[in-house]
């Protein structure tokens, strides 16, 4: 009889040292990806099987220690000391041992049975290290197998390995942390014991007391009056311990674990590495993070990118618009010629416009998520972060807000799913919540349509550059805010490793390109469907019970004639071509639409902006997606189909607006309500609804704030 | 004695002190920035900061309010 059994085991390591690619080789396709609840940090779970076997894996968020520090670093504490299973998975860098095993001794502590990964064994060897496996064995009681995550080297001993530490029997181990320190805990854990703390990792809860972090502490004393007193016994002892060495007990502990580490790699290593391992990277490194050239050298790799990104995308984009046109043309083809109904105008209106619209940038996004991919995997990215910190980090960003914010330039949605490549959980949605102020590309066909409309020729492209410098200028100032206010808080720490060039594989970024690019489909795609058909209902319905179009008609004032020089009118009656009859309608159809009463209900708040309810209309139309602001305005000044290139439709906006108006309507369009894509994104990555409204409503209202003051300050100067 | 933030590159250093407090200071620590260990300034960003540096096994880049807190005895 086969019983399948079914084991848990949890994935820990630094950042840097492989743990995704050694995860993905575990767990291959079975994986699923959300965030723990309430944060950015994501939970990545998977399984595989070793005969009847069944594992479930967990990856934990990648951290240097485990203190409470930072949420990725509370997360794996607790997860380590909740979670069923005791099997823990340390993956360890092998090139950099000295202070990977430090984490290793941590997971030791909180009662776990590891495993010891030595990942990127291949480089360490190469780089002439030679490790005595059998004693690290014997020293850690512990397996050791070596792997080679991104070419899934090391697998199959590495899955025996998890199911044997899985089913042994050992205790927890003890970790000797000098005599002095050793005492403290020992007693320390008596007093846990004596509060019933549980008796999973109590040494680590011990350290943790003795350490004097605050959450544990809290936990401790919430258990009674035998936690206060263990709480105060750890104070004590503490104090005492500080006293007798002159030096902090954060250090003290630090270092102690360091010796250990130290111990053990002088008896399990039997040859260092050269030091010139690393000398072909060192010179790489002189030239792409010189102080001279490093920036420009960023700069035109990131052009590079985008270049391709666009021009190589544009083939397959064409091939998807015709596919979906033709789709369309089908969908309508099935009802008799000329007949519209309402499930054709839903299918070819609302969904394949909306869905089509988002599919159409797939191979752009794909692109480009290749071309980040390719950055961060050879560890390019620690480069470009340390190059630009200094800018960013005076406003409250980072180094590596840089290159999604970049990327915000091209799409929101791409960027917003890059700030993934930032540790810091503020400094992430920092990013995340200031992004769409990048000018994206959907907002471009706006600028094309408005500046003209307002600026003369030698005027535009400074109107234009000055729209984007705008949207960088604050989009820099809204981080400073909300470093001050929501996000504010202790500075998160920049102290970031510089890991060796490597040459990523190519399955590893063809699968963090699909990954990435399936969630752009699936979230923004889902949801903007939904979207759409809603959006498409605010602006078809209801109807106009009565054409005053067809009543003009009617009634003899309006005359339908293509070829006007044959008509002869009577005075007062206007003569209009079909197709002018048709926008007529088509307008008349948007006043009386949702869509189009919300644009007038609106309307006295959006005056002092100066915009009409035309604008509002237009403006609630848009927020499916920013390029149908122009295809809206089109429609409520019936021109019907206009886009940005359309001079009726400029001639009509100048004459109805203006410059000031224009002007307050841009900066409106650069700052507000990003589009619901970005929403749901904003949603997704930042892990609550909380930031995702905080980022709409926030540039909402800032936006209107803009707009109005520029708008109402410019009529007392110009009058 | 002087900080890591004053030295050039070429520098090299022995961490005698780690300042600081909170999660800056740990994750200094944590990086391997402790007392007796051995460092080397290998280049400075434009406009000075950050700072990259090399410590035993790995290379680091710290912001030069970081660098502050580490003391060092010039070698």
């Amino acid at each position: 009889m086969n019983a399948t059994q079914t084991l848990g085991v949890l994935l820990a390591g630094n950042p840097n040292s492989g743990k995704s690619s050694i995860f993905n080789a575990l767990t291959g396709a079975r994986q699923h990806v959300a965030n723990y609840p309430g944060a950015t940090v994501e939970k990545r779970q998977g399984r595989f099987r070793v005969g009847s076997t069944v594992v479930d894996v967990i990856d934990l968020p990648g951290t240097y220690s485990l203190s409470s520090h930072s949420p990725e670093e509370r997360i794996a504490q607790q997860a380590l000391l909740d979670h069923e299973s005791r099997v823990v998975v340390a993956v360890v860098d092998s090139t950099a041992l000295r202070r990977s095993l430090v984490l290793l001794l941590q997971v030791l502590q909180a009662g776990a049975r590891p495993v010891l990964c030595l990942n990127m064994s291949d480089e360490a060897r190469r780089s002439g290290q030679v490790l005595d496996i059998e004693v690290l064995r014997r020293l850690l009681r512990a397996p050791v197998v070596e792997t080679v995550g991104h070419k899934a080297q090391g697998m199959p001993a590495l899955r025996e390995a998890i199911v044997a530490a899985a089913l042994s029997a050992d205790d927890e181990q003890a970790v000797s942390l000098g005599p002095e320190l050793d005492k403290a805990i020992v007693e320390l854990v008596d007093a846990l014991a004596t509060a019933d703390a549980p008796s999973r990792g109590r040494r680590w809860v011990a350290t943790r007391l003795l350490i004097g972090d605050d959450a544990t502490c809290a936990a401790v004393k919430a258990r009674g009056l035998a936690g206060v007193r263990a709480v105060e016994l750890a104070a004590h002892l503490r104090e005492q311990l500080e006293a007798r060495t002159s030096s902090d007990i954060a250090m003290l502990v630090t270092q102690a674990y360091q010796r250990r580490v130290d111990g053990i790699l002088a008896q399990a290593v039997r040859s260092h590495p050269r030091p010139d391992a690393r000398a072909l990277s060192d010179k790489i490194d002189k030239v792409l993070a010189d102080r001279f050239l490093g920036i420009p050298i960023f700069l035109a790799i990131m052009y590079a990118i985008f270049w391709v990104t666009f021009s190589v995308g544009e083939i397959p984009m064409g091939w998807i618009e015709s596919g979906f046109a033709a789709l369309g043309a089908w969908i309508v083809s099935l009802w008799p010629i000329g007949t519209t109904t309402p499930l054709q105008s839903l299918l070819v209106d609302g969904i394949i416009a909306g869905v089509g619209g988002v599919v159409v940038f797939v191979p752009n996004i794909l692109l480009l998520f290749f071309g980040l991919a390719l950055l961060e995997d050879t560890g390019y990215m620690a480069r470009a972060a340390f190059l630009m910190d200094r800018l960013l980090s005076r406003f409250g960003l980072h180094g590596r807000s840089f290159v999604p914010m970049v990327t915000g330039f091209g799409c929101s949605i791409p960027g917003i799913m890059a700030t993934r490549t930032l540790e810091n959980e503020k400094d992430r949605l920092t990013t995340m919540l200031v992004l769409p102020l990048m000018s994206c590309g959907a907002r471009l066909p706006v600028w094309l349509l408005l500046i003209p409309a307002f600026f003369a020729g030698s005027w535009r492209a400074t109107a234009l550059w000055g729209i984007y410098a705008a949207g960088i200028v604050l989009a820099l100032l809204l981080a400073l805010v909300l470093r001050r206010t929501v996000l504010r808080g202790e500075a998160s720490p920049f102290v970031m490793e510089l890991p060796p060039y490597r040459l990523p594989t190519p399955q590893a970024i063809v699968r963090k390109m699909a990954e990435r690019g399936w969630i752009y489909v699936r979230k923004a795609g889902t949801t903007i469907l939904g979207i759409s058909v809603v959006m498409w209902a605010l602006t078809s319905y209801p109807k106009p019970d009565t054409s005053q179009v067809d009543a003009a008609i009617a009634s003899g004032r309006m005359v339908v004639a293509d070829d006007s020089a044959l008509v002869e009118a009577a005075a007062g009656v206007e003569v209009v071509s079909s197709e002018q009859a048709d926008n007529l309608r088509a307008a008349e159809a948007l006043q009386v639409s949702v869509a189009g009463r919300l644009g007038r209900a609106i309307e006295p708040v959006i005056r002092p902006l100066g915009f009409d309810w035309r604008v509002g209309t237009a403006l609630i139309g848009s927020f499916a997606a920013k390029e149908v602001f122009v295809a809206q305005m089109g429609i409520v000044y019936s021109l019907g189909a206009a886009d940005e290139e359309s001079d009726d439709l400029r001639t009509r906006i100048r004459e109805s607006y203006s410059p000031l108006a224009g002007l307050s309507l841009m900066l409106w369009l650069l700052i507000s309500a990003p589009c619901m894509a970005t929403f749901v994104v904003t949603r997704r990555e930042s892990g609550s609804w909380k930031w995702a409204f905080l980022q709409l409503g926030g540039l909402t209202v800032a936006g209107y704030l803009v707009a109005l003051v520029v708008y109402q300050i410019g009529r007392l100067i110009v009058g | 004695m002087t900080s890591v933030d004053k030295l050039h590159p070429g520098d090299r250093g022995r961490v005698t002190r780690v300042d600081g407090f909170g999660a800056i200071r740990q994750r200094l620590l944590d990086m391997g920035l402790l007392p007796d260990a051995v460092i080397e300034v290998e280049r400075r960003a434009p406009a000075g900061d950050p700072i990259w540096i090399r410590i035993q096994d790995s290379q680091l880049s710290l912001r030069r309010k970081e660098a502050e807190f580490v003391l060092v005895d010039v070698l």
